[in-house]
């Protein structure tokens, strides 16, 4: 592993065993996150993007969800060999999240203050007092008032409450950021001033970010570099400006696709077609070789390796493989 | 907040005329009156004598001419009337009664609420476990359960078979354990059940998430932030049976001759003794809807957003 890597996902697969069958959520998925970068996740609905996230940070219900194999290193530790204890201790502290959805992420009961305080209280060694006051920082830091330390959930709004969220995130200075996807939920001025917010902070603090999403116009505003997720494997990951600028995957070339171009003068956007594999009868070969323009037949049948095309871009396409053996 | 609790102790005025005129029509158009009773039991032996009773306690006057005259009592003198057998005043046969309802009541909901609530807890949190399997069949049996069966099986137990605990009578504490055990077990059951589902749901919301996402215990994350949100049904079904039991619970006073509540109005039935069956019965339904109240308080200082809307209501009536 190279020294400056601060989380290394390898082969990490996980399901959800339920009466209906085994669901395949994440199928070996493998990526790499440096010291101060962005890494964009990037996919459809139900690609495994927040079980993923979720498994890197033990959080997953298990039962029903289940690690099946893999292994993710934090710092060179591994996060599944990590007892309850060291857990608890990496969570909110080493690794924080931001949830999808600020109306239901913060408890109604507890005033804000409470609940950013709680975070400091349980990591730093403060008394009731000084976490008050950093709490209060906290919020001033993500542009709340801090008079409104004392109010509940309720008096906030949604972009409010999300703010809220990311204070806590940040109170202890974490140096890992999963962020699954904040601003979906929260109107379009709104995750712009939310966005800025994410990255001025970050920046600030020097905290690394996974950001999970599936607005690529988000991913080439905050990201350093992209990973592609389809059927629970990243099916390419790259720079943001690789990806963007040199896209490899056919599935990657749909997504972009389905975006409006301002520039361009088509009347309608070409959506990909048909729709994600059911996860619980995941298609044999290539994942995405039913919706595939580029089908062959050799995609049906064999499940194709990650290719390295340039540095630091890969793909899994059959397509580059074959292209790098002849 | 006070202005809103003076507006509900208001509101219980139309709700207690209301249950006053239907218990008085029920009784006044029920057959027979406690001459008849009287008779029955060889009391009075001449129609003249039997006439002359009626005459004397206002039975033969029209149904409005009493029910208005029995509410001005009320409203004048705070006269509930006077019981026709004992002749003491309706007001004096409650309040005696009342402190042995009320203990009864406070030993029973306490039983339910120590066992109802831990119990609801470690079901919920321990979903499907041993402990849960065990559990929820017998709650279930408890809310199911006639509580004067329970209250018989406990006597030919603990009275007629061990001889621990004396089977009639409120004398003393030991005279408190079988009664209380009657009323506090199908509440208990009841209100663990109630704990069970509200922890269940609340376990699964978003924010534990976040407290799990802090690097939070579970202990302090199952009494500190899931509890605290599952309260508001746990305190609604406490608060319902603590009601239900300061009512007086006719059927547990009846199985261990308790003079409570309960008893003096099935009594007062069985002997038609309306004017203390009227007080009664009024009485129970003030002191449920004041419980009712006392739940929509607490309430308040459970959810800070059943709070604010309290004071939001104050806000707009200003």
């Amino acid at each position: 592993m190279e020294k400056d890597t601060l989380l290394a996902v390898r082969g990490l697969t996980i399901q959800y065993e339920t009466d209906s069958g085994v669901v395949h959520a994440v199928n070996g998925l493998d990526m790499e996150l440096r010291h101060g970068e962005t890494l964009g996740l990037v996919g459809e609905t139900g690609a495994g993007k927040t079980t993923a996230a979720l498994g890197i940070m033990r959080l997953l219900p298990e039962p029903p969800a289940k690690i099946q194999s893999g292994e993710i290193l934090f710092k060179g530790e591994d996060v599944l060999k990590k007892s309850d204890a060291e857990l608890r201790s990496m969570r909110g502290k080493k690794v924080a999240m931001i949830f999808q959805d600020p109306m239901t992420s913060l408890n109604p009961v507890l005033t804000v203050g409470e609940q950013i305080a709680e975070v400091i209280q349980l990591h730093e060694r403060k008394s009731a007092a000084e976490a008050h006051v950093k709490a209060q920082e906290m919020l001033r830091l993500v542009g709340i008032p801090p008079e409104r330390f004392s109010e509940y959930p309720h008096q906030f709004s949604g972009g409010m409450k999300q703010r809220v969220v990311i204070a806590i995130a940040l109170a202890c200075d974490p140096e890992l950021l999963i962020a699954d996807e904040p601003t979906t939920a929260l109107d379009m001025t709104i995750q712009a001033q939310v966005l800025e917010l994410m990255r001025s902070l970050r920046k600030e603090l020097n905290t690394s970010m996974i950001l999970i999403t599936h607005d690529l116009g988000v991913v080439a505003e905050m990201c350093d570099r992209v990973a592609i997720v389809y059927a629970g494997e990243i099916v390419e990951q790259g720079t943001a400006h690789d990806v963007f600028n040199d896209t490899k995957h056919p599935y990657t070339m749909g997504l972009f696709g389905a975006l409006p171009d301002l520039e361009g003068s088509e009347e309608r956007l070409h959506p990909i077609p048909g729709l994600m594999p059911d996860p619980t009868h995941l298609p044999e070969g290539c994942r995405f070789s039913p919706r595939c323009p580029k089908r062959t037949d050799a995609c049906v049948q064999t499940l194709p390796k990650n290719v390295e095309t340039v540095p630091g871009h890969s793909v899994r396409c059959l397509l580059y493989e074959h292209g790098m053996q002849g | 907040m006070h202005r809103y609790i003076l507006k509900r102790l208001l509101m219980l005025i139309p709700v207690l005329l209301g249950v006053s005129l239907t218990v008085f029509a029920l009784l006044y158009f029920s057959p027979g009156d406690v001459v008849d009773s009287i008779v029955a039991q060889g009391g009075v032996y001449s129609e003249e004598d039997a006439a002359q009773l009626r005459e004397e306690f206002g039975l033969n006057k029209p149904f409005f001419i009493q029910y208005l005259s029995y509410i001005k009592g009320i409203v004048l003198h705070f006269d509930f009337g006077t019981s026709y057998l004992t002749k003491r005043s309706v007001t004096a046969e409650i309040l005696d009664r009342f402190p042995t309802t009320v203990l009864l009541a406070v030993l029973g909901i306490g039983i339910a609420f120590a066992i109802g609530v831990p119990a609801g807890i470690l079901s919920a949190t321990r979903q499907y476990s041993m402990f849960d399997n065990i559990v929820t069949p017998i709650s279930l049996l408890g809310v199911s359960m006639p509580g004067f069966w329970f209250g018989l099986m406990l006597i030919i137990l603990f009275s007629v078979k061990l001889e621990w605990l004396p089977a009639s009578g409120f004398y003393g504490p030991k005279y408190w354990i079988l009664p209380a055990l009657t009323i506090g077990f199908s509440a208990a059951a009841f209100i663990m059940r109630m704990t069970r589902s509200s922890m269940l749901e609340v376990i699964r919301q978003d924010y534990i998430r976040t407290a799990r996402a802090k690097g939070q215990s579970e202990r302090i994350i199952i009494t500190k932030h899931a509890l605290k949100n599952a309260l508001i049904p746990i305190i609604t079904s406490t608060g319902l049976q603590f009601g239900f039991m300061l009512g007086g619970s006719i059927l547990a006073e009846s199985v261990f001759a308790i003079s409570g509540l309960g008893k003096l109005i099935l009594d007062g039935i069985k002997a038609r003794n309306y004017p203390v069956v009227q007080g009664g019965i009024l009485f129970i339904a003030f002191v449920f809807s004041f419980v009712n109240l006392l739940v929509d308080v607490i309430y308040a200082y459970a959810d800070p957003q059943i709070k604010s809307q309290y004071v939001r209501k104050r806000r707009r009536d200003k």
